[in-house]
């Protein structure tokens, strides 16, 4: 489903120029829940962007269905819409409705018929339990609230694969759950998921694979069993036992 | 204590400075010899015009009949020439039966007429309402070059902002009539809407590029990364939440300009504060005429603020 190959991506800015990827190549099949962890600034955030074509890598492939992303011919709008994205700062539109949020690009790229995307957005809503807020703006809402609209925004553009950046990193502690029991949900139904986060316990519970992503590269990759419990790599350990 | 209470003495004060300023003014007045004559002052905003109907023919008077204030006078020459003439009953001079010679007055027409002052203000309205219009168009599409991915349409976008605000409008003005206008053969109303319109329009594009700005990245990358393209992000999640933050700063431009219109009197365009000169090389009442200039933009001007006022408090509604 997604294929990375020896990604590169380098941000050179005034204060030097930053490997901020440097040379990552994995593969995700269908359904698998891939989890990235690794200590701030290892990339994990620039890797999972240059996925959907929000970062321009600078070197090597990203293929997702078959599609390559570094061919110039390739219409990147066409990906976006397959790859659904969740941000750690919820970003939903605040001039617009929860119910227009979900309609919005429903409508725009995927020409569906405002009845049609409605009915869809409603659906979503009920899933992630927030149906009765479909008509507030989303400053009404919790950040739980809010979060779990925003995975709903991006699900109703029925995505293929669904990108997640520390989804629950600026909850309050109390809303992380609810956040985290939609994204097992999404899992438990077969979603293709790549997942940067800080919450093991998640990682642990869901991930089919865990990647850990150090100074850009990918230091260590493994079942969370194997991850959690015995993991090779001194770096790997280190960063275990500063967050468990 | 409620707010009335702790506020009661500012607002004396306020009212004890005014009457200061204005008692200050008034003496300093009284010292040096001018005549007040706001008199005739209400003739400048409308007045009651009086012409002269004259007789195209030799001709005879066959009928005078009465209608309301005026009377119609109807004059025959011959078998085939006749014409009714219109005048205010009380300027009538003639009678029926009267043979007429042509170019003898048969009375006058009165008629009420918007004096220069009205039609000062009418031009300064109008020509603030266009180059508003124009400006408004320009600066958006300047403001989105400004923040556009292409590096020549950038630079455009900036060359042109920068020249217009780091030079003076008089000068603008007195480029495009003399300069421009002369070699495009334009007419001194164009070349004055022309500068205006370009002045807003890159203060305007500031504000839109400010705008789109202060909309926070994340916006255009969550539509971005549900498939929406550029010109969808921009038009249906980007400027609509950045208008309501530019309305304010755009309004107050544009009331700027309703002041800054003034400056095109330089290129005989008889706008309010043109037609205010005017009135006082024939009057003298500098001092009435001047106030009552001001006055009138500020009627205008503060009109607007209050309308503005209002429509920021209706958009106000989603935060
Ligand atoms: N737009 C940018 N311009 C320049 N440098 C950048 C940019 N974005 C990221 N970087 C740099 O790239 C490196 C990787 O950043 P990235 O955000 O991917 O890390 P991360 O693993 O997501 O960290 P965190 O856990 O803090 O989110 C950092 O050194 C960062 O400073
Ligand atoms: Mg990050």
């Amino acid at each position: 489903m997604i294929k990375a190959q020896n990604v590169v991506k380098i941000f050179s800015g005034q204060s030097g120029v930053v490997r901020a990827v440097d040379g990552v190549s994995t593969e995700v099949a269908k359904g698998e829940v891939v989890v990235i962890i690794g200590p701030s600034g290892s990339g994990k955030s620039t890797f999972l962007r240059c996925i959907n074509g929000l970062e321009a890598f600078t070197e090597g492939h990203i293929i997702i269905d078959g599609v390559d992303l570094a061919d110039k011919k390739t219409n990147i709008n066409k990906v976006r819409a397959e790859v659904g994205m969740v941000f750690q700062q919820f970003n939903l539109f605040p001039h617009k409705t929860v119910l227009e949020n979900l309609t919005l690009a429903q409508c725009r790229v995927r020409k569906r018929s405002k009845k049609v995307a409605e009915e869809k957005a409603r659906m979503l809503l009920r899933k992630v339990g927030i149906h009765e807020k479909a008509d507030e703006f989303p400053s009404r809402l919790s950040g739980g609230q809010q979060q779990r609209v925003a995975i709903a925004r991006a699900l109703a553009m029925d995505p293929k694969i669904m990108l997640f950046d520390e989804p629950t990193s600026a909850l309050d502690p109390e809303m992380v759950g609810e956040v985290l029991d939609v994204m097992k949900q999404l899992a438990k139904e077969g979603m293709t998921m790549m997942v940067v986060t800080h919450e093991m316990g998640f990682a642990r519970e869901v991930a089919d694979r865990v990647i850990f992503m150090d100074e850009g590269k990918v230091v260590e990759v493994g079942t969370p069993e194997h991850f959690f419990t015995n993991p090779r790599e001194e770096r790997a350990k280190l960063f275990l036992k500063q967050v468990l | 204590m409620n707010a009335t209470d702790k506020t009661w003495p500012w607002k004396l004060l306020l009212a004890v400075i005014l009457i200061g300023v204005a008692a200050g003014t008034w003496g300093a007045v009284q010292r040096i010899d001018y005549q007040w004559r706001w008199n005739r002052v209400p003739q400048y905003f409308a007045y009651l015009a009086e012409e002269a109907r004259k007789v195209p023919f030799d001709g005879k008077v066959t009928a005078i009949v009465p209608q309301g204030k005026d009377v119609l006078v109807t004059l025959v020459a011959g078998k085939s020439e006749k014409i009714v003439l219109t005048v205010s009953a009380d300027s009538l001079k003639v009678k029926e039966g009267e043979e007429l010679f042509a170019g003898d007055t048969v009375g006058f027409e009165k008629s009420w007429r918007l004096g220069p002052l009205m039609l000062g203000l009418w031009t300064t309205l109008w020509l603030s309402a266009v180059s508003s219009l124009f400006g408004l168009f320009l600066g958006l599409i300047t403001g989105l070059a400004r923040v556009s991915k292409n590096f020549t349409i950038r630079w455009l976008a900036l060359l042109y902002v920068e020249c217009i605000r780091g030079t003076p409008l008089l000068v603008q003005i007195f480029i495009a009539y003399f300069f421009l206008g002369t070699v495009f053969n334009l007419s001194r109303n164009v070349c004055g809407v022309g500068a205006l319109a370009l002045f807003a329009g890159a203060y305007v594009a500031e504000i839109v590029r400010a705008g789109i700005q202060s909309i926070s990245k994340g916006q255009t990358e969550a539509a971005r990364s549900l498939g929406m393209t550029a010109f969808q992000t921009m038009r249906d999640v980007v400027m609509p939440q950045a208008f309501k933050r530019i309305l304010p700063p755009l309004s107050g431009q544009f009331i700027s300009l309703i002041k800054d219109s003034s400056l095109v009197s330089v290129i005989a365009i008889t706008d309010l504060s043109k037609s205010g000169r005017e009135i006082i090389t024939s009057t003298f009442a500098t001092f009435e005429v001047w106030l009552l200039v001001a006055a009138m933009y500020l009627l205008v001007t503060s009109l607007l603020s209050q309308l503005v006022f209002y429509m920021e408090r209706r958009l106000a509604v989603s935060d």
